[in-house]
C-alpha cells in the first residue's frame, strides 16, 4: 500500500478559504493532519488614512456573523484612544446589545451547527444533517422558538446599533443613541423571554447529548481532548465577563500563568507564522513558539466557550453558575479539556448574557439621556478589548494628531485558537482514520472537532455555520486520484 | 405537482453579512423553504457540489451572489453557478460594487503582506517566513491559492442580470426581490430592485433640512452630540445621503448615524463621490473657487468618505478584469 494523501477541501467550499490535508503513512494510518486558512483581506491595511471613529463602521465588515463583537472592540478602542469614560447609561446600552448579539450568535451557532451532529447524529444521512433535519427530530414548535429567540434579540440590536449584519452607533464615550421608557418594557420582555429559551435549550442538551450514552461518550472520549493553556477575560471578581475586564491565563493544569492589562497584549501574545497557512498562529510569547504540541509546557492558548468557564472563578449571574458546576461535575473537575464540551459551554454563556440583561433592563439608568461623554483628549494610541462569542479579541489603533489612523493591529478570536484546531484536527484524524479507512462518517468526526470551535474565518478570514461540503480526494505518492469520496 | 424552482445562495468574498439578512427573513424563510428548491446555500443546507457540476445549463431558476471576486477560487464558482443559472441576482454591496473591501484597491498586495506577516508588533517570524502557494514539508505538498492584485465587482467577472445593494440589503427589499424574480414577470435586465429616489428623499430628517444649506465647515461624529432630528450635512457632518439610494430603511440615520453610502449611488450616476462631492460644492457658503476647494481640502478622508462601499466599481477603481487577472 503507498503513502496517501487526504484533502477535504474545502471544508467550507462556500468561500474556498479553509481546507484539511491529510497525510497517510504505508499502513493507511494518519501521519501527519493540516488545517489550512486560505483567504487574507488586509483590513488592518486599508484603514490606514481612515478617521479613527470610522472604525465602529468598518470593522462590522470583517465579519457578518460577529459584526457586533468587532464593532465594540472598535468602540471600546476609541474610548482609550480619546481616554474618555463612556457614561454608565452608554455602558448599559452597550452590555445590553452584546448580551443579546451573544445570545442569537451562540444559538445559531448551537442548532445550525453543532445539533446536527448529535442530534441527528454523526453517522446519519448527510442530506439530513441540517437545521431542517434538527427540527424534524426535535418538531417545529422548537424551530420556531429558535427563530424567535434571534429575531427578538436581534431586535434590541436593530433598536440601538441599526442594522444586526452590520451595527453602527458606537462612539468614543458614549452610543449614538438612548433608549425610553416603552423600549424598556419590550428589552424586558426579550430578557424574560431569552432566560427561559436559555434554560430550555440547556434541558434540550441535556436530553440529547448527556442522556444519550453514545453522544456523552464522545464528549468524554480522548479524540477529543486536549490539554492547552486557556485565556479569557475576566471581571474584578473573577467571573466570566463579555463587555471588558481582565486577560488572564491559565496553564493545562489550571494555575494562573498571568493577568494583564489588555493594552499590554503586545508583551504577551505573539503571532507566528507559518508559509502553509494564511491565518498566524498566536501563541505566550513569553513561553515561546514550541510548534504545535499539547501539554505541560506548551504555549499554545485556547480561546472561548469553554476557556471562558476555565479560566474564570465562575459565571456572573445564578442560573449560568449552577449550570457551571453542573459541567464541571460531569467532565471532572476544572481545567476540562474535552473540547465539544464548548458546545455546553456556549449555551452557559448565553444564559449568562441573557440574565445579565434581565438586570440591565431593571436598571434605572438605562433610560438615562446621558449617554455621551464629550470629554475626549486624543492620546494617539487606543486599545479595546472584548471577549467575544469566538474569544478574546483585541483591536489596536494608532493614529496621528488629527485622529486618523497609522497603524491597525487586530487579534482575532479565532486566530487565537488556530494552532490548537489544527492540533485537535490531528488528534481526531489519528483517532478515527485507521488502517485507510475513510468513512464519511468518520470524516465527519474528524470535522466535529474544529467545528466545537465555532471558528470564524472571516475574521481570521471565514468559515460559516452551516453545512461542510465535501470532497476526500485520496492521492498516491504521485498525487494521482486514486479514489474521491464526495458527501452526497 | 409542477417542479419547484431552483434556488442557489453563496457568498464569494464575503463577510457572511448577506446570509444573516436572509435568516432575518425568519418566519418566512420557512415558506420560502417550502415554495423553492435551495439547491445551494451553505449556511444552512448540506453543500453538493457534484450536484451543481452535474446540473443542466440553466437549471437553477436563479442564484443570488454576493461578495467581490478576489481570487481563483470565487472567480470560478461565479462562472459556474452563471452557467447553471436562468437568472442571477448580486446581493450586496461588495457584488454591486465591491464594498468595503474594496477599499484594499488603495494598497498593494505587498503592503497588506509585510504587515500582517513581518512588521505587525505581535509578529514572532524569526525565520522571516510568508504563506506560499506552495510548501514542501518533508516531501508533503501543501498549496494555498493566489490572489488577484485587485478587487472586483461580481459584473466585472460575469454577466450579472440583476442588482440589489445595501450592507446588507434590508430583508424587507430581499424577501421582494426573490418574489419578483421567480414569478415571472421580470423587469428589464440590470434594474437595481431597490426604490430609485436618493436617500434624502426618504429621510426622517428631511423636514427639517433648511431650504437653503449653509456649510461653512466639517465637523466629524464624535467631535459633536448630533441632534437626533436635524440634518447631518446642515451641521456640517459629512453625510451621504444625497449621492446615495435608498430603501435602507435609513436605519444607520434613525439611531443618529450618518449615511456612508452603503446602497450606492443614485440612478443614473456612475459613482457617488462626484455626485456627492458636486452636491457638496453647492451647499457651502463660500464664493470663490479656492474657498470651496479649502472647504473641501478641511474633509478628513474624502476617500474613506466617497469609496467607502464602492471603489471597485467607480471611475477610479474599475480594470479589465480578465487582463488583470492574467497579471
Amino acid at each position: 500500500m503507498t503513502a496517501k494523501t487526504l484533502t477535504i477541501d474545502p471544508i467550507t467550499r462556500l468561500e474556498g478559504h479553509g481546507k484539511i490535508e491529510i497525510f497517510l503513512n504505508d499502513q493507511g494510518d494518519v501521519e501527519d493532519a493540516f488545517w489550512q486558512v486560505s483567504e487574507l483581506r488586509g483590513f488592518e491595511r486599508f484603514c490606514l488614512g481612515r478617521p479613527a471613529e470610522e472604525m465602529t463602521r468598518i470593522v462590522p465588515n470583517i465579519c457578518g456573523v460577529c459584526p457586533s463583537a468587532h464593532h465594540m472592540a472598535a468602540t471600546r478602542a476609541l474610548d482609550d484612544l480619546y481616554d474618555v469614560e463612556p457614561t454608565p447609561t452608554a455602558k448599559l446600552i452597550r452590555q445590553l446589545e452584546f448580551n443579546a448579539f451573544y445570545i442569537e450568535d451562540h444559538y445559531i451557532h448551537f442548532f445550525f451547527l453543532a445539533a446536527p451532529d448529535f442530534v441527528v447524529g454523526p453517522d446519519a444521512d448527510p442530506a439530513e444533517r441540517n437545521i431542517l433535519g434538527v427540527i424534524r427530530k426535535v418538531g417545529k414548535e422548537v424551530g420556531a422558538r429558535v427563530i424567535e429567540v434571534r429575531k427578538k434579540n436581534r431586535e434590541i440590536i436593530r433598536l440601538v446599533f441599526s442594522k444586526p449584519p452590520h451595527p453602527e452607533g458606537g462612539l468614543p464615550g458614549g452610543v449614538s443613541r438612548g433608549i425610553t421608557s416603552d423600549e424598556r418594557r419590550r428589552i424586558k420582555e426579550i430578557a424574560d423571554y431569552s432566560v427561559e429559551f436559555a434554560q430550555f435549550a440547556m434541558g434540550l442538551f441535556k436530553d440529547l447529548v448527556l442522556r444519550n450514552k453514545k453522544n456523552l461518550d464522545l464528549v468524554l472520549s480522548d479524540a477529543y481532548q486536549l490539554k492547552t493553556c486557556y485565556m479569557s477575560l475576566v471581571d474584578e471578581n473573577d467571573k466570566v465577563s463579555f463587555y471588558d475586564g481582565t486577560v488572564k491565563v491559565i496553564d493545562p493544569g489550571g494555575k494562573e500563568i498571568v493577568r494583564f492589562d489588555p493594552r499590554d497584549y503586545v508583551e504577551h501574545i505573539g503571532e507566528w507564522v507559518e508559509p502553509w497557512t494564511y491565518i498566524k498562529m498566536s501563541h505566550l510569547k513569553k513561553i515561546g513558539w514550541k510548534g504545535l504540541v499539547e501539554g505541560e509546557g506548551t504555549s499554545l492558548y485556547r480561546v472561548a466557550p469553554l476557556a471562558r468557564l476555565n479560566v474564570a472563578g465562575g459565571m456572573a449571574t445564578p442560573l449560568a453558575q449552577k449550570e457551571c458546576e453542573q459541567m464541571f461535575d460531569t467532565l471532572g473537575g476544572k481545567p476540562a479539556h474535552h473540547t465539544l464540551a464548548m458546545h455546553w459551554a456556549r449555551l452557559i454563556c448565553a444564559l449568562q448574557a441573557a440574565e445579565h440583561n434581565q438586570m440591565i433592563a431593571s436598571d434605572p439608568l438605562l433610560t438615562s439621556k446621558d449617554i455621551r461623554n464629550m470629554n475626549l483628549r486624543l492620546k494617539r494610541v487606543g486599545v479595546g478589548c472584548v471577549e467575544a462569542p469566538r474569544g478574546t479579541l483585541f483591536h489596536h489603533y494608532e493614529t496621528d494628531d488629527r485622529g486618523l489612523l497609522t497603524r491597525v493591529n487586530l487579534i482575532v478570536a479565532t486566530q487565537n485558537n488556530a494552532a490548537p484546531i489544527s492540533l485537535s484536527v490531528k488528534k481526531a484524524a489519528r483517532e478515527f482514520i485507521r488502517g485507510g479507512n475513510v468513512k464519511e462518517g468518520l470524516l465527519n468526526r474528524v470535522e466535529m472537532a474544529f467545528r466545537a470551535y465555532d471558528p470564524c474565518l472571516s475574521c481570521a478570514t471565514h468559515a460559516l455555520p452551516g453545512r461542510i461540503p465535501l470532497v476526500v480526494n485520496i492521492r498516491d505518492q504521485e498525487g494521482r486520484v486514486i479514489r474521491t469520496l464526495r458527501r452526497s | 405537482m409542477a417542479e419547484k424552482p431552483k434556488v442557489a445562495i453563496y457568498g464569494l468574498g464575503a463577510c457572511a453579512g448577506c446570509d444573516e439578512a436572509v435568516i432575518d427573513l425568519n418566519e418566512a424563510i420557512l415558506q420560502v423553504a417550502d415554495a423553492v428548491d435551495i439547491v445551494l446555500w451553505p449556511l444552512a443546507m448540506d453543500f453538493k457540489y457534484s450536484r451543481i457540476q452535474a446540473m443542466q445549463e440553466g437549471e437553477i431558476t436563479l442564484s443570488i451572489l454576493t461578495g467581490s471576486v478576489r481570487n481563483s477560487d470565487h472567480q470560478e464558482m461565479a462562472e459556474l453557478l452563471r452557467k447553471k443559472s436562468q437568472l442571477v441576482l448580486a446581493m450586496g454591496a461588495c457584488a454591486c460594487f465591491g464594498g468595503t473591501p474594496g477599499l484594499a484597491n488603495f494598497r498593494g498586495r505587498d503592503d497588506i503582506f509585510n504587515w500582517v506577516y513581518r512588521d505587525a508588533p505581535t509578529v514572532v517570524n524569526p525565520n522571516g517566513s510568508f504563506p506560499q502557494p506552495e510548501t514542501d514539508l518533508n516531501g508533503r505538498k501543501l498549496t494555498l491559492p493566489s490572489f488577484f492584485e485587485h478587487v472586483f465587482t461580481l459584473d466585472q467577472v460575469i454577466d450579472v442580470d440583476y442588482y440589489l445593494p445595501g450592507c446588507p440589503p434590508p430583508p424587507e427589499l430581499i424577501g421582494n426581490a426573490i418574489n419578483v424574480l421567480l414569478a415571472g414577470d421580470l423587469p428589464p435586465k440590470g434594474s437595481t430592485l431597490a426604490p430609485r429616489k436618493a436617500i434624502c428623499d426618504t429621510c426622517p430628517r428631511n423636514q427639517r433640512k433648511p431650504n437653503r444649506m449653509e456649510i461653512k465647515s466639517f465637523r466629524r461624529i464624535h467631535e459633536v452630540e448630533a441632534d437626533p432630528d436635524a440634518c447631518f450635512l446642515a451641521a456640517g457632518i459629512i453625510c451621504m445621503g444625497p449621492a446615495t439610494r435608498t430603501g435602507c430603511g435609513e436605519t444607520c440615520i434613525r439611531i443618529n448615524v450618518p449615511c456612508r453610502g452603503c446602497f450606492g449611488p443614485v440612478p443614473g450616476v456612475v459613482g457617488s463621490g462626484p455626485k456627492f462631492l458636486s452636491t457638496l460644492a453647492s451647499l457651502l457658503v463660500v464664493e470663490r473657487d479656492d474657498e470651496i476647494k479649502e472647504a473641501i481640502d478641511s474633509i478628513d478622508d474624502p476617500v474613506g468618505y466617497l469609496y467607502r462601499f464602492a471603489q471597485p466599481s467607480s471611475i477610479l477603481g474599475r480594470r479589465n478584469a480578465k487582463k488583470s487577472m492574467e497579471e
